[in-house]
């Protein structure tokens, strides 16, 4: 079975390295054609080929041409694994799509392991270099496909984009096209061309504008080692898109500021950029124009008119971009020129994203809906990002909403469940026990009361169907008129929702205290409990201030209350930060679902009540869980915002002659609570505002695994050490710690992805970007109600302006938590 | 290199191989004339000669290990210059020599039956001409061709194989990319028609459901190895009888 071997030789600079390599040569690799992938009729007929086909792509193809590849038409694909490697190699996210492809069943996207086959391997000749390696491998590899295709009176047509590898490979007498060729002759599907990247340079050059060539990546790299430049990710203003700063690593943390089109120099948003310090005359002061091609077309106000000051910041401008951050853009296409024209200028609704000239056929159709575009390539002469059109946009921000398979729905326990006898036995009975649940009105998931936390991970056992998609999940994302599950309704809203109707698994936390709320123990355990009541936030509020009444639950109710606001004081003083939000709730009609009224959230002493014991829980169970597994424990940090962030923050109560501390959490919070108390000649509003804005100086909150982290402080609690354990039902993070804390009392058993560091930390990437995600789609869903809140409808209210700027002022409406910028 | 992908969604390794083949293993015995035993295997790239000198009486420096009821083994491994990527000078005493000639000692101590030789001295000398991962298992399997060529009396042949685990599953026999990986390394030495285990070693951590299979996946690849060299074993001795009936 081992055929050869073949030695590869391989230096690296500095130290010579003599690196040898076996490489084995095999005669068992499944081509795919023989009951495999490829023992298929492909049905899809194309002009320049008489026969059946089957596609084999090179490396460029796939990674500019992903769009195209996506089409369901597309079907029958041989990806080489060179190509496969070349591709992981250059672009991960390309390498993550073409992965989901091959993984898809119905597209029969086939790899063929070509290096390792006998037939189809050939060693680097003399001078080769390992591009033209690359190419005349995937050549070789055609040519066996047709070779093993003949009798079947198929063929493999090459695509390749290179024109070179094109000629050589009709020379070898295989069928090669480029991809714009194929997708021009398929019969059938003429949106297809839609999709093409643009990669000829042919594109009209724009005479206006011709922006400075680029560096080269190794001159990039001396310099930024020589520091002549740095290095850091762009960050295009809010207001401005010709405006941008990067937050330098050195240890100053330098901020440098870029102004203008050509100091830009093609770089988008969130890209890696090389930037050069310009001499001192000519830096410039951040501008104070609000630039925003969303309302105002054609607003171009003359680049750098502004910047003749005498004293500025650090400036500079872009030499050369380390990576691309690309993403697709979401947004509208510009309607102006006649739809019959196919160049399109595209305007994401990102702010901070140039506009985008594309190519299509369908403007008709697209005006008015929201498309999504992707960047290929920006050209030194022209002024905008070529991209192409990608789909009409359905659902952004990557929210998985399709029900759930009937592999996770097998995974349930059958309706009638009942709690077994195995488990009575090893959990402690909590049923005696006065316990009660509080929860948002209308709310059916009810999992929470302080300490009695629902035993998810009982139904949700590891490596299940169910815990994968879970997983994948991460969150319950929830919209204004909709909740979208990470676990199914009859987990989440009855078996481990605590109703007051029956037995329920719980996981408990128990703490004995003194009546100063000073926590003597902790205890955690499985346990089995019965709700005696459960209640809305509201009821639970006039049981405990009426006070005739006398049951059990009321006087716990009100036993806990104390606590509660001695915990809460105390945790405020050591520098919890409240803040506010402009956040709204909608009155959904329920027939239209339009909303009918909106209303601010309220706050009782209940809602904190149980926020202080779900704090106090949360903090427990971390101490507890990094104690026991140190290397692995899930937990939460808020890590602490620069002081730059809070530059505008601190201007802007400036302007109302406040002076605001920010050193320390506690520090903020003090001086937001001296702002509230002293109240002469200030607007009463003014501390909310100022708490609003504070939340935007904020950095996110991430999950993230102990052991591979050293700062665990909670800067927005002022806790040292946090983490979810309350809600696992809508949030796997919790399922994670449950597990970790079962394990750590010995009720359940570990397994080796719960203890492995790069694994948990793998999950919390995961989560990290579906509780983002999760909030993009909670807002945009509030922004989509607002604006159905005012069809057909003009209101008057009164606002506040936040920010003053050049040509406009930003206000923000606190009925209906809306900002805006009214242009002047 | 962690995050590397050491095996791909088709099955393959990076070398080509599937996770539960060896690589190719070619072996000669008796390769010195100076030495009472010697042996010289290449597994893949890593390629280790092996001689023994001995039974013979202890020598002046080791007379404080003599055993009165059985013999001793003494094993001395050093790795050449240019056994590696890098050139580098490599003194005998280094701690990596150390740790793995006295696990090979361990070992072998456990497998000749030193009871008929007492009060004497084995020399097992080891040189590694190029180290491609899995070092110890093919000092091993050297140091056994070479006893058997010595002649020394074993309970069984000492076969040896390392496995390591990524996503789950278990590869055999890994080379040098392999072991950078970072994953958890596992070797052991076993008896194969005994059915013992003789030496593990363990280098990482692993979750202790995952051990099973490295202890599966490495007796199998031992068994595989037992094959090979059995069957070297038998051609080399029915050539060498050979000599004798025709003369």
């Amino acid at each position: 079975m081992l055929k050869s071997k073949v030695l590869m030789v391989k230096t690296r600079s500095g130290k010579i390295l003599k690196i040898v390599r076996e490489h084995y040569l095999r005669d068992d690799i499944d081509n795919g054609l023989v009951g495999g992938k490829l023992d298929d009729h492909p049905p899809l007929q194309n002009d320049l080929v008489s026969l059946e086909h089957f596609l084999v792509v090179d490396t460029n193809v796939v990674l500019h041409q992903m769009d195209i590849l996506e089409q369901p038409c597309i079907r029958n694909v041989i990806i080489l694994q060179t190509v496969l490697h070349e591709v992981k190699h250059r672009s991960s996210p390309v390498y993550k799509r073409i992965k989901s492809l091959i993984e898809n069943e119905d597209r029969n996207f086939f790899v063929f392991t070509n290096e390792h086959c006998i037939d189809t391997w050939s060693e680097r000749a003399k001078g080769e270099s390992s591009n033209d390696l690359n190419d005349r491998l995937i050549r070789i590899a055609a040519k066996y496909y047709n070779g093993c295709l003949k009798d079947r009176n198929q063929v493999a047509v090459l695509l390749t984009n290179d024109k070179a590898n094109c000629s050589l490979a009709k020379k070898d007498g295989l069928n090669a096209l480029t991809v714009e060729q194929y997708v021009k002759n398929i019969v059938g599907y003429p949106e297809l061309l839609d999709k093409l990247a643009k990669v000829d340079e042919s594109i009209e050059v724009d005479k206006s504008i011709s922006y400075p060539e680029h560096l080269k990546l190794s001159q990039i790299q001396t310099g930024v080692k020589s520091g002549k430049f740095y290095q850091a990710k762009l960050n295009i203003s809010r207001e401005n898109y010709l405006e941008g700063k990067i937050l330098c690593q050195d240890e100053e943390g330098k901020e440098i500021l870029i102004q203008g089109r050509l100091n830009l120099n093609r770089a988008v948003h969130e890209d890696i950029v090389a930037v050069e310090l310009l001499p001192k005359d000519q830096w410039s002061n951040p501008s104070g124009v609000v630039l925003d091609v969303t309302v105002q077309p054609g607003a171009e106000i003359k680049d750098e008119e502004n910047s003749k000051q005498t004293v500025g910041v650090p400036t500079g401008k872009v030499v050369g971009i380390i990576k691309r951050n690309w993403r697709p853009y979401c947004g509208i296409l510009e309607s102006f020129g006649s739809p019959e024209m196919t160049r399109h200028l595209f305007t994401p609704a990102e702010k901070r994203i140039p506009r985008i000239r594309i190519e299509t056929r369908q403007a008709n159709t697209l005006i008015g809906q929201r498309i999504v575009v992707v960047i290929d390539s920006w050209p030194r002469f022209s002024k905008y990002p070529q991209g192409h059109f990608n789909e009409v946009l359905l659902l952004e921000h990557d929210v998985a909403h399709e029900p759930f398979s009937q592999g996770v729905l097998n995974c349930l326990p059958p309706t009638d469940w009942s709690i077994p006898n195995e488990e009575l036995a090893v959990r402690e009975d909590f049923r005696h026990l006065p316990i009660c649940s509080v929860d948002p009105p209308g709310c059916t998931d009810i999992d929470d009361f302080g300490v009695h936390i629902a035993d998810v991970s009982y139904f949700i056992r590891p490596g299940t169907p169910i815990d994968v998609e879970a997983a994948t999940r991460g969150t319950t994302v929830y919209l204004c008129d909709n909740r979208i599950d990470m676990v199914p309704e009859l987990l989440s809203s009855n078996l481990c929702s605590l109703r007051d109707d029956g037995d329920r698994l719980a996981f408990s936390c128990i703490w004995i205290m003194k009546p100063n709320a000073e926590i003597i123990k902790t205890r955690f355990c499985k346990s089995i409990i019965r709700s005696k009541a459960s209640m809305t936030y509201a009821q639970a509020q006039m049981q405990i201030d009426d006070p005739t009444v006398n049951s059990p639950v009321a006087v716990g109710l009100r036993g806990l209350n104390t606590l509660a606001k001695i915990l809460k004081k105390a945790r405020i003083e050591n520098g919890a930060l409240s803040l506010a939000s402009p956040e709204v709730r909608f009155h959904v009609d329920s027939e239209t679902h339009d909303p009918i009224d909106l209303q601010n959230k309220e706050l009782r002493d209940t809602n904190s009540m149980v926020e202080e014991f779900m704090l106090l829980a949360n903090c427990s169970v971390a101490k507890h869980i990094q104690q026991e597994f140190p290397e692995c424990a899930v937990l939460r940090r808020h890590p602490e915002p620069p002081q730059s962030n809070f530059d505008t923050f601190i201007n802007a109560a400036k302007t109302r002659g406040l002076e605001l501390n920010v050193e320390s959490s506690l520090d903020l919070a003090k001086s937001l609570d001296k702002i509230e108390q002293h109240r002469e000649g200030v607007h009463s509003y003014i501390s909310t505002l100022l708490r609003i804005l504070a939340t935007r100086c904020m950095m996110q909150a991430v999950y993230f695994c102990s052991g591979l982290e050293s700062d665990f402080k909670h800067y927005g609690l002022a806790a040292s050490i946090y983490t979810h354990f309350t809600s696992p039902i809508r949030r796997y993070s919790d399922i994670m710690v449950h597990r970790l804390l079962a394990a750590s009392i010995g009720a359940d058993k570990t397994f080796s992805e719960l203890l492995n560091k790069t694994e948990v930390q793998k999950v919390c990437k995961n989560l990290n970007f579906r509780h983002r995600m999760a909030q993009y789609a909670q807002r945009a869903s509030v922004a989509l109600h607002t604006q159905l809140f005012f069809r057909n409808k003009v209101v008057k209210e009164s606002g506040y302006i936040i920010f003053v700027r050049k040509n406009a002022i930003q206000v923000l409406i606190p009925k209906y938590g809306l900002e805006g910028t009214v242009f002047l | 290199m962690a995050g590397m992908e050491l095996v791909s969604d088709q099955g393959y390794r990076i070398d080509g191989r599937k996770p539960s083949e060896l690589r190719r293993i070619r072996c000669n015995m008796g390769v010195f004339t100076q030495a009472d035993g010697s042996a010289y295997i290449e597994q893949g790239n890593t390629k280790v000669l092996a001689a023994i000198y001995g039974p013979h009486e202890a020598s002046n420096n080791m007379r404080n290990r003599v055993c009165l009821d059985r013999g001793f083994v003494n094993c001395e491994f050093s790795q050449a210059t240019f056994s590696s990527a890098e050139r580098k000078k490599r003194s005998r005493g280094d701690r990596k020599g150390r740790d793995i000639s006295a696990h090979i000692k361990q070992t072998f101590e456990a497998a000749i039956r030193t009871s008929l030789y007492p009060r004497s001295q084995i020399d097992i000398y080891l040189q590694v001409l190029h180290s491609d991962g899995s070092l110890y298992c093919a000092c091993v399997n050297a140091a056994t061709l070479a006893l058997i060529d010595a002649g020394i009396a074993m309970k069984d042949y000492v076969c040896a194989c390392s496995a390591s685990l990524t996503k789950g599953s278990s590869l055999i026999d890994i080379n040098h990319v392999e072991e950078l990986a970072g994953c958890a390394e596992f070797s052991a030495s076993i008896l194969p028609k005994l059915d013992q285990i003789i030496y593990s070693e363990l280098n990482g951590r692993i979750h202790q459901d995952e051990l099973g299979l490295l202890v599966d996946a490495v007796s199998t690849g031992c068994r595989d190895i037992f094959a090979v060299i059995d069957q070297f074993v038998r051609s080399r001795l029915a050539e060498t009888a050979s000599y004798f009936t025709h003369s």
